[in-house]
């Protein structure tokens, strides 16, 4: 299995706190790896490493082989990587059709075209991405009348437009309902593997991160303190230090 | 060695009254986050104020004097008060631009006023009581007021500290500073904190003008210069800190004096007049300080506002199937007009079509890539300028001079453009409005090259366009073709492009889309439309002056966007045939017109949120509604 995410030896510090510090791993094709961590662990910190918005101290990122330190976040994305956030960004002004084919114009580099009618470009694409996300019959509508949930699938589409090999999900459920959660990670399961692409999420669900992550990693002030398949990871005696407090007092 | 001390001594005198101007800015800003335009028209009012107070019960002793300056900057704090109750109080939650707005508004309205009680005249007051000689410094004399005037900053300031650090009112007026929400959810009372700061700083402006009558007279231009160096003096150091505002006001201040000593230099065989410099080095100081440090000296990146936006745009709809048709009817219609013999209304009609075409390359960048310019006059000037010049200069034939118009106003729309777009909200308007306004001091004051005051005569057509209808048939053209044009890119991915920037800037990155590229290019594109416009004025007129690219004209094209609805497409061409109208109409039976155009604005930005087309189409319920 080849390498699509090697990240080796990552370290951040924001003043005198050290954020993130070592950190290393590997995600190959097809795998779905969580990150997980108490607050202030740094997973934060490390997922805007991956994805090109903070810069780290020290250590490398290298996706499909190619370093990506130094780059911003939309020279990462042209190296076939796709992202969605926490709280959904969507282009609340244009519908769910636009924003994928927004996605699709810049991936084919027709963003300087002056002349062309935007919402007739990739159009038939589009609407098979929204077909594959379940949100087809939404086409039409604004991104601002959307329920929060079918924002997601949006975001998802998004994501895929540009055919990643790799895809960032920062917290991909963080407020939808419990049943929604279940429906949309099951459904990232079948896209990435149909498609082979990497997935790089971290989560604060355990239902979703236990259910759904071939493999996770748990990051504890700043360092990587165990790495594995969900339940190797849940009978590790420094994971359950840090999650249920110090074995004397559990 | 003596000038130089002299020279500086100067520089801190002008910097005590730069600070006076900004500190209430600066301090409005920071609790209300209200750009008060109108700041410069309390400064205005507190010297005219002043004047007629000190001609009252001033001349003859030093506490009659003293009690007059007081008492206008009491005055004008007074009217601030009522200002903050009758208006702003109602617009705390309008977008940024509308703020804006209402309070050019007033500035227009207090500029009426003075012209009426006070008449066109300059009016200097009599000198200080006690302060009316001059000290000698190193051999060089030097006023007594000045001197007192070096100590009035820094007394201020020690005074607003210990206001701020040492009462429960400054405490509750910092705590606003940071977080205004949380202060109202605290259970503070906004209203009147608001209406306190608001009053306090139109006093401090009052004060700043009233300390000028003994030192210059009151003018009627004061309250544009004045707020001119009220913003560079504020975003030199920062939105709303105070110490940041004196020490730019030192910086500014010295600077300019040391510009005035060293006069016309010869630099590698041209000669340079610094004296001449003053009003642009200011800009050129806030330029690089903006590129350097956005956020000014001494404030800190504006905290991001938690209230959300207030009115998402609806998706753009390729055009009805009528549209097409009644554009070509409304064209004819247009075209056969010369046909009906109404000589006036064909110039006025020329001049509806010019200013539809400037406002929507405004339009342009302002709604669809979310880029509020307060300075676009420059480009329609540039375009006016450089059609002018090159005819005049170089003997260019017209249609020449009439294609460089843009592009001179493209090339210095993408260099103004690349400092712009680094910004945005409130500090990117006031960057273009700071661009803006060294363009209009350069035409201004290169008398052998532009005409300085008097701009450039005789910028006449060729022969085929020198009758009236002929040149209104070649505007409707030009501008039809111009506005469709605009049009067009909006639908395309460009247009789309800008769009998305504005929504959301992270998911633009995130699908690698560099925005800050695109809003340059938009910058500079709308740059040569707004040139277009200005090339056909200047030869509609025969003439081009500095006014094409002064404030007024900058507001003008705002007022004309936000008439029409900046959410619309149709607007900014319906926003400038209204304004254009209602001007010419109102100043061919008033003097005062400014004041009714500063009263009809108040009623849209009160009334209207969404302007004319756009509170139209909201009442035919075009917008899905959920």
């Amino acid at each position: 299995m080849s390498a699509v995410l090697a990240v080796d030896r990552l370290s951040k510090a924001f003043g005198g706190v050290q954020a993130v510090q070592g950190v290393s791993f590997v995600l190959g094709e097809g795998e779905l790896l969580a990150m997980i961590g108490p607050n202030g662990a740094g997973k934060t910190t490390c997922f805007n490493m991956v994805n090109g918005q903070l810069a780290p101290d020290s250590g490398s990122v290298r996706i499909g082989g190619a370093d990506t330190v130094g780059r911003p976040p939309r020279d990462i994305w042209r190296m076939g990587v796709g992202r969605t956030f926490q709280i959904t960004a969507t282009f609340a002004s244009m519908t769910v059709r636009e924003n994928v084919q927004m996605a699709l114009i810049s991936h084919r580099r027709r963003l300087a075209s002056l002349w062309t009618r935007a919402a007739s470009l990739y159009r038939d694409e589009a609407d098979r991405l929204l077909e594959r996300v379940g949100i087809r019959e939404q086409a039409e509508r604004a991104c601002s009348v959307l329920a929060y949930g079918d924002l997601k699938r949006v975001e998802l589409a998004v994501a895929l437009a540009n055919e990643p090999r790799l895809l960032l999900m920062d917290e991909p459920t963080a407020g939808m309902a419990p049943k929604e959660r279940i429906t949309l990670m099951e459904l990232v399961g079948q896209i990435v593997r149909e498609r082979r692409i990497a997935v790089l999420y971290t989560e604060h669900d355990m239902d979703v991160v236990f259910g759904h992550a071939d493999r996770v990693i748990v990051l504890d002030r700043g360092r990587l303190i165990a790495s594995g398949t969900g339940d190797e990871v849940r009978e590790d005696p420094q994971v359950r230090q840090v999650y249920l407090g110090s074995r004397g007092h559990g | 060695m003596t000038s130089i001390v002299v020279q500086f001594l100067n520089g801190l005198a002008g910097a005590s009254t730069l600070f006076l101007i900004a500190v209430g800015l600066s301090l409005i800003f920071g609790v209300t986050r209200i750009v008060n335009f109108a700041h410069g028209s309390l400064y205005m009012l507190g010297i005219y104020i002043a004047y007629s107070a000190v001609g009252a019960f001033g001349a003859a002793g030093a506490l009659g004097f003293w009690g007059a300056i007081l008492a206008a900057a009491f005055a004008v704090g007074l009217f601030g008060a009522l200002v903050e109750v009758l208006i702003l109080r109602r617009i705390y939650q309008a977008p940024e631009l509308f703020q804006l707005l209402a309070t050019f508004a007033l500035v227009l309205m207090v500029k009426d006023f003075v012209l009426w009680a006070w008449g066109p005249e300059d009016l200097l007051g009599p000198r200080a009581p006690g302060l009316d000689g001059a000290v000698t410094i190193l051999g060089q004399r030097f006023p007594e007021y000045d001197l007192f005037m070096i100590a009035v900053g820094p007394v201020v300031l020690g005074l607003l500290w210990l206001l701020l650090n040492r009462t429960r009112w400054g405490t509750l007026v910092r705590a606003a500073t940071q977080d205004r929400e949380m202060v109202g959810a605290l259970g503070v009372n906004q209203k009147w904190l608001f209406t306190g700061v608001f009053a306090l700083g139109a006093c401090l402006a009052g004060l700043g003008g009233a300390l000028q009558v003994p030192r210059e007279p009151a003018q009627l231009f004061l309250d544009l210069t004045a707020i001119a160096d009220a913003f560079v003096i504020v975003v030199v150091g920062g939105m709303g800190s105070i110490p940041g505002a004196f020490l730019a006001a030192l910086i500014i201040g010295e600077v300019k004096a040391f510009c005035i000593g060293l006069g016309n230099v010869t630099l590698l065989g041209v000669e340079v007049s610094f004296s001449k410099l003053t009003l642009v080095i200011e800009f050129i100081v806030m330029a690089i300080v903006l590129v350097v440090r956005p956020w000014g000296l001494l404030g800190r990146p504006q905290a991001a506002q938690r209230a959300a936006p207030t009115h998402i745009e609806p998706p753009l709809r390729a055009a009805p199937r009528g549209l097409a048709a009644g554009a070509a009817v409304l064209a004819l219609v247009l075209a056969a007009l010369p046909l009906t013999g109404a000589a006036y209304t064909v110039v006025l009609m020329t001049d509806i079509l010019i200013f539809a075409l400037f406002a929507a390359s405004l339009h342009f960048i302002m709604g669809p890539a979310g880029m509020v310019s307060f300075g676009h006059a420059a480009y329609f000037g540039l375009g006016a300028y450089g059609a002018g010049l090159l005819l005049l200069r170089a003997g260019a034939p017209m249609e020449v001079a009439l294609a460089a118009g843009p592009l001179a106003a493209a090339l210095g729309a993408a260099v103004f453009g690349w400092f712009c777009v680094r910004l945005a909200g409130v500090y990117f308007a006031m960057l273009t409005l700071a661009f803006a306004q060294i363009g209009w001091s350069v035409v201004f004051q290169w008398d052998s090259f532009t005409g300085g005051s008097n701009g450039l005569v005789g910028v006449w057509p060729a022969a085929w366009l020198a009758s009236k209808s002929a040149f209104y048939l070649f505007a409707l053209v030009l501008c039809g073709a111009g506005l469709a044009a605009l049009r067009r890119i909006l639908f395309s991915p460009f247009g789309y492009a800008l769009r998305a920037g504005r929504d959301s800037p992270l998911r633009c990155d995130a699908i690698g889309i560099d925005i800050k590229r695109l809003q340059w290019a938009a910058f500079t594109l709308v740059g040569a439309f707004a040139g277009i416009a200005g090339a056909l004025y200047a030869f509609s007129k025969g003439s081009v002056s500095p006014d094409v690219m002064a404030i007024p004209r900058s507001v003008d094209a705002l007022v004309m966007v936000l008439l029409g609805g900046v959410q619309t497409l149709a607007g900014p061409a319906v926003g400038a045939a209204a304004l254009t109208w209602l001007q010419d109409t109102i100043a061919r039976n008033t003097e005062y017109w400014q004041s009714l155009l500063g009263a009809t604005i108040l009623v849209i930005v009160l009334a209207f949120p969404q302007g004319i087309v756009g509170s139209l189409s909201r009442l035919g319920g075009r917008t899905e509604a959920e």
